[in-house]
Formats: structure tokens, C-alpha cells, sequence
């Protein structure tokens, strides 16, 4: 309790930053791909709720059985995205009610609810969760220790995967021909790119981050099971998505501020000062809403990375 | 032999009865292998729920309690998409028409009944419109995406809500007793400020329509022929269609988003109105955010196609399911079941479009196929 407020809020900005930023990196590959998946709440629910069951059904080594939990957490979401992909790539249905349609199929009175329900899970203690730790003790460094040290594993872990989704979409030809996708499919197929092919990749690894994002609720933050337990926080991740530019680096910035935003109510009224906390609860939307008029007045030079061709099927023949 | 998926040139009219038609068993059946493979036995379950959302005691009157919120955000939906505009924001509209609603409800209650339902339609319309005008303005004059800012205004209208019940004094808030100001709730509208309903049938599982069923139907009717029947309804259909044959028309593109993004505002918002009005009697933010009838609408209006006597239907269809969800919840009835099967009919009615206008065609290889090249694009 020694530290100061704005160590605590930073703090705890990082750890419920974390989901946002898992969601909001697997949104940004389906959108970099042109594909706009509104069902992230829906596949993180799942994503939660699965790798729940796998730590109170598995049994063996803690590390071993939160491994497996995070790549049930992963595929259960990539399954519920491989539905979105199938109905807007293939049989190229309009994105929106697609994805809408997956947050009411899986979301918090759906599958996610069900499932939940049925394999037993709800008001249980979780039998393993992330610890946190606190690698090579850099804990103890003044200011930034207690902030970006001594978190859950999956913080770190998600550090990786910014910078190996920055590299990958600035460095490689696969991530290239990604971003040629999600600007102009007809371009990148006249390049011999498989335009529904690196859709449905990118949309069924964003489900997969989705549902690892899902995790981090079930697993460490309030390692339980109740319906909701996301409580809308994949609509801040595609919020985040806009708020970054679509550019994996600043969703990392803009997921602990909107993660700190959402902490702050509960840190303030814990001091004795209370302030509505639907002020800070709002925050990240209208920030986002102000990106987006701020994008769109072409004030910027560039659109500033919105995918052109983001939310329109591909059809070859028809252009 | 390979599939090929060819645009149709013309679409037969019986595909577009038989093909909602056909998503929905295809729906039904899914929802049984999901229910199966859970080990739950489908036909009791069906059975119980076409109980409890038509057949039983009351079931079809609250399924019309259901289903009026529902045929609001729907006839909301499908008024803005039948011009591309994806209006996300019904959910927002729907709890501002609810406030504003509320509070003419609170202030005019010395006015007669009559006058004041009435006041209470037109303030839950202007509020609804003016909260979907935010992302109606922004579209029309800076040319922003009207999707990510209705459905990010809907989250600031929830705490909006809340925060006008929950975390203040406000004018909405019942504080005349103790307990009310530990247990926060809305203020109690005048009894003049009910809104009527009529029993039509008495025996029986009994049938009542509440007055706000009733207006859900009069805004079917009045889109109807706003869309069909005058010019206004004509340029927004050329809208559309195509956005640059609209421009070229001479169409004024700007004044018609605003308008047309008020226009499904208004109705989303008398949708709030009646939930003070017909059912709630209060200002209720959870009763509202509960059931997310913003997003169920814009489903209900994809699957009518935005006609909006469909959208009357389906929300009587998907109003039965939820009154079922409701009244079967707990007990020995899966949860969210509910929400699996609404998905599940989404995705078959969303995947089923496809063969309205596309033709799915299986062809042999040997066959001339010009606009076909013979091997896959490779990456």
C-alpha cells in the first residue's frame, strides 16, 4: 500500500489492459485482412469459459494443465471465428450481422452460457490460475518495476505477441500480402494472392487471440466461471482497434489506458474518493468515436490505416 | 467436378419464402445435434419450449410483451439498412427514447391520459433521434463509418442510463423513501402515464395486446409506405442501390442520411417509450440492458430483409423464443439455449441468402468454363 495512486492504477491498467490487447491483436489481423468481426465478446466468452473447464478437469502439473487451458482457450475461439469466416468469405454474408449474430450465439446468454452451465463450472474456484511473477526480479526497479513486473505470465506473454505481429505485418511477405488483402483484394488476387485463404487464416487466428483474451479473465484476473464474465470487454477491443490506428504497438499503449480507465473507479472509491465511475467507464468509446471523426476528416495525411477494402466481400467476378 | 456459386439473374419468388422457411428447420435441426450431443433429449426440449412461448397460460401474450421492443429495433434496423446505413445504434436509441419518455411521463402528470401517452411517443421519438443524430451528423459531414460510432454511442448510452439511476439524484430517481436510496431505482411514472392494453381473447391461454404492439404496427404500416409509396422512400432506395447513381440523380445524399438515421432513431426510441409505458412503469436500466434488444432487432431485420411486416413476424417468432428462455430459465432447461438457437437461425438465414442470389452449381470439369481459370491462385 506504500505505493503511490498513480503506480497502483498503472499497475492494474497493465493487468486488465491485457485481455483487451489479446482481443484487440486478434481483431486487428481479421480486420487488416478486410474481414470486421463484431463477434469478439462472444469468442472470448468462449475462449473463458473452455479454458476454464480444462483447469478444473485436467489434472496433472499446474504449468502443464494452464498450457493446455490457453490452447483450448485458443482453439474454442478459433472455432466460433471459423464460423464467422465461412459465412462472410464463402458464402459472403454482410459482416456486421454476421458478427453480431456470433456474439449472440456464444455470448453471455448463449454457448458461453451453456456450456458453462452444462460441464458444471459456474461459482467454482479455479483449481489453477497465473501466478504472479516477477522475472529476474526486475520487481524491485523504482516505478516501472511494480507497474510492468510482478504480472501474470500472460502479460508478458502478450508483449511477444505485439511484437511479433508488428514485425510480422511489417517484415514478412505473408504479412505484406495480408495488409494487400485488407486494401485491395481484387490487386492482391490479380498477384496470385489467395484472397479467401489469407481471410480465413487471420480471421480464425484473430478468434484464437479472442479467445486467449477470454482466458485471462477466467484464468487470472477473476479466475471463476459466471456468465458475462467479460462483461464487454470485446467491444473495447474493437474500439482499441480503431483507437491504435490499426497498428498492433499502439493497441499495447492504448489497452493499458483503457484498461487503467476501467480500473480507476475502483482504486479511486478504495481511497475514499468517489466519482461516478460510468465517467471513466465511458471514456474508452468516446475516445474512440473522436479517433474516428478525427480519421475521417482526412486531417491526417493517410487514412491512417484503416484497411480499405475492410467490411466488403470479395467476389472475383463481380467488382 | 467443382462447385461453382453463380450470381442468379433473375430470383424466382418462391425463394423468398423458401428460403427463410428452409433456415430455420435447418436451424431447429442444429440446435437438436447441439442438444443431443450435450445429452439433452431435443424433442422434449422443443416441446417445452413452443409451450411455454405460444401454447400455454399467458405464453402468447408474453410473447408479445416479448416481442414489441423487438419489432421497434427491428422496424429501427430496417428503416437505416434498406439504405446501406448500418445503424448499430437502436440498443442507445432505445434507452434514450426510454429516458426521454420517462421524464415527460414524470413532468406532464397532471395532463389526461391520452394527451400524455402521446407526449410520451413524441419524446421517446425525439429522443431516440437525437441520440441516433450523433453518428447521423458525423456521417453525413465528416464522412465518418456510422457503424463503430453508433455501436460505441450505445455503451456511453447504457452508462448514461446507469448513471442517471445508479450513481446520482436525478430527476428519474425515486428518493422519496429510505430504502429507495440504498436500492436505487427509478421513480414510479403517474398512473395516467400507463398505457393501455386490450384482452382479445378470454378463455383459454388468454391473448392481450399491449398499446405499444399495437404502434409497432402502425410504424410497420407507415414505413411500408414511406418506402413504397412516396418520392422521399424512392431516394432512399436509389441509395441503396448504388450511392453514385443516387449522386447523380441529384439526390441530396447528405440531408437523407441524417434524415433517415433520425427516422430509425425516432422508432427505436418510441421502442424505449413503451417499455416505460407499456411494461416497466419506471426508468429500468437493468430490466433494459438485460435482454440487448438492440441487437436482436438489427437480426430480426436481416432475416425479414427489412420489409417491415417480416420484421413484425420474426419479432413475434424470436419474442416467443426469449418469453420461452425467460420462463423456462433455471429449472432442468439449459441456459442459453435461447441464444444458441437465435445464433444458429441467424447463420442458417445468413448462409441461406446466399442461394436467394447465387445459384450453387456442380460442374464437370470437361465443360467450357471461360470465366473459370483452371488452377487455384497459389500464395
Amino acid at each position: 500500500m506504500n505505493n503511490g495512486i498513480v503506480v497502483v492504477v498503472a499497475a492494474s491498467g497493465v493487468l486488465y489492459g491485457t485481455p483487451l490487447l489479446f482481443a484487440a491483436l486478434g481483431e486487428l489481423l481479421a480486420e487488416r485482412s478486410g474481414v470486421l468481426n463484431l463477434g469478439v465478446e462472444g469468442m472470448m466468452l468462449v475462449g473463458a469459459v473452455m479454458g476454464f473447464w480444462t483447469v478444473q478437469r485436467v489434472h496433472g502439473n499446474s504449468a502443464l494443465v494452464l498450457t493446455a487451458a490457453i490452447f483450448v482457450a485458443a482453439l474454442a475461439g478459433a472455432v466460433i471465428a471459423l464460423i464467422h469466416a465461412f459465412l462472410v468469405v464463402t458464402l459472403r454474408a454482410n459482416q456486421i450481422v454476421s458478427g453480431l449474430a456470433v456474439t449472440i450465439f456464444a455470448g453471455a446468454a448463449g454457448l458461453s452460457s451453456y456450456l458453462g452451465n452444462d460441464l458444471n463450472l459456474a461459482d467454482k474456484p479455479a483449481r489453477h490460475a497465473f501466478d504472479n511473477i516477477s522475472p529476474f526480479g526486475l520487481e524491485k526497479l523504482p516505478l516501472a518495476g511494480p507497474i510492468l513486473f510482478g504480472q501474470p505470465l500472460l502479460v508478458y506473454i502478450s508483449w511477444a505477441c505485439v511484437i511479433l505481429i508488428a514485425l510480422y505485418l511489417s517484415r514478412t511477405r505473408p504479412g505484406l500480402n495480408v495488409r494487400a488483402v485488407g486494401e485491395s483484394p481484387a490487386a492482391a488476387d490479380a498477384m496470385g494472392i489467395n484472397v479467401a485463404g489469407y481471410r480465413y487464416a487471420h480471421t480464425i487466428v484473430g478468434g484464437a487471440f479472442a479467445g486467449v483474451g477470454g482466458a485471462c479473465f477466467s484464468l487470472s484476473i477473476t479466475p471463476q466461471w459466471v456468465d458475462g464474465l467479460t462483461q464487454g470487454a470485446g467491444w473495447i477491443a474493437i474500439a482499441l482497434v480503431i483507437f491504435a490506428f490499426w497498428r498492433p504497438e499502439l493497441c499495447l499503449v492504448g489497452a493499458y489506458f483503457f484498461g487503467a480507465f476501467s480500473a480507476l473507479p475502483f482504486t479511486l472509491q478504495a481511497r475514499g474518493v468517489t466519482i461516478a465511475p460510468e465517467l471513466f467507464q465511458a471514456l474508452p468509446y468516446v475516445a474512440t468515436v473522436v479517433v474516428l471523426v478525427i480519421v475521417s476528416m482526412g486531417w491526417t495525411k493517410r487514412g491512417l490505416g484503416a484497411p480499405a477494402a475492410l467490411g466488403t466481400p470479395y467476389v472475383r467476378e463481380e467488382l | 467436378m467443382s462447385v461453382r456459386i453463380e450470381r442468379r439473374l433473375e430470383q424466382p419468388r418462391w425463394l423468398g419464402v423458401a428460403v427463410p422457411t428452409g433456415s430455420i428447420v435447418l436451424a431447429l435441426l442444429l440446435t437438436g445435434a447441439v442438444l443431443l450431443l450435450t445429452g439433452h433429449d431435443p424433442v422434449h426440449a422443443y416441446h417445452r419450449l413452443f409451450n411455454a412461448a405460444f401454447v400455454g397460460k399467458d405464453a402468447l401474450t408474453q410473447t408479445i410483451v416479448s416481442a414489441t421492443p423487438l419489432a421497434f429495433t427491428g422496424l429501427a434496423a430496417a428503416a437505416a439498412f434498406r439504405m446501406q446505413l448500418f445503424n448499430i445504434g437502436a440498443e442507445g436509441q432505445l434507452y434514450f427514447g426510454a429516458i426521454f419518455a420517462a421524464a415527460a411521463g414524470l413532468y406532464l402528470h397532471s395532463w389526461p391520459s391520452a394527451l400524455l401517452i402521446a407526449a410520451m411517443v413524441v419524446a421517446g421519438a425525439f429522443g431516440g433521434a437525437a441520440w441516433a443524430a450523433i453518428p447521423g451528423v458525423l456521417r453525413a459531414f465528416c464522412r465518418t463509418n456510422e457503424i463503430i460510432t453508433s455501436l460505441m454511442l450505445n455503451y456511453v448510452a447504457a452508462l448514461i442510463l446507469n448513471y442517471l439511476i445508479f450513481d446520482s439524484l436525478s430527476y428519474w430517481r425515486d428518493t422519496s423513501t429510505p430504502e429507495a436510496k440504498v436500492f436505487p431505482q427509478g421513480k414510479l411514472l403517474p398512473d395516467a402515464a400507463n398505457w393501455p392494453s386490450w384482452g382479445i381473447v378470454h378463455s383459454g391461454p388468454g391473448l392481450v395486446i399491449p398499446l405499444g404492439f399495437g404502434v409497432a404496427v402502425l410504424v410497420a404500416v407507415g414505413l411500408w409506405a414511406l418506402y413504397s409509396r412516396t418520392r422521399f422512400g424512392f431516394e432512399v432506395q436509389v441509395l441503396g442501390d448504388s450511392w453514385r447513381a443516387a449522386r447523380y440523380a441529384g439526390i441530396r445524399t447528405r440531408r437523407k442520411i441524417l434524415a433517415v438515421m433520425c427516422l430509425s432513431g425516432a422508432i427505436a426510441g418510441i421502442g424505449g417509450a413503451s417499455q416505460d409505458g407499456d411494461f416497466r412503469h419506471l426508468l429500468d436500466p437493468r430490466g433494459l440492458q438485460q435482454a440487448g434488444y438492440g441487437y436482436a432487432g438489427i437480426v430480426i431485420a436481416a432475416l425479414a430483409r427489412y420489409n417491415p411486416f417480416a420484421v413484425v413476424l420474426i419479432s413475434l417468432l424470436l419474442g416467443g423464443l426469449q418469453n420461452a428462455g425467460y420462463a423456462l430459465q433455471g429449472a432442468d432447461f439449459p441456459s442459453g439455449l435461447v441464444g444458441v438457437m437465435e445464433g444458429l437461425i441467424l447463420f442458417c438465414a445468413l448462409g441461406c441468402e446466399l442461394l436467394r442470389r447465387y445459384r450453387v452449381r456442380v460442374v464437370r470439369r470437361a465443360g467450357p468454363e471461360p470465366s473459370v481459370p483452371a488452377t487455384e491462385p497459389t500464395s
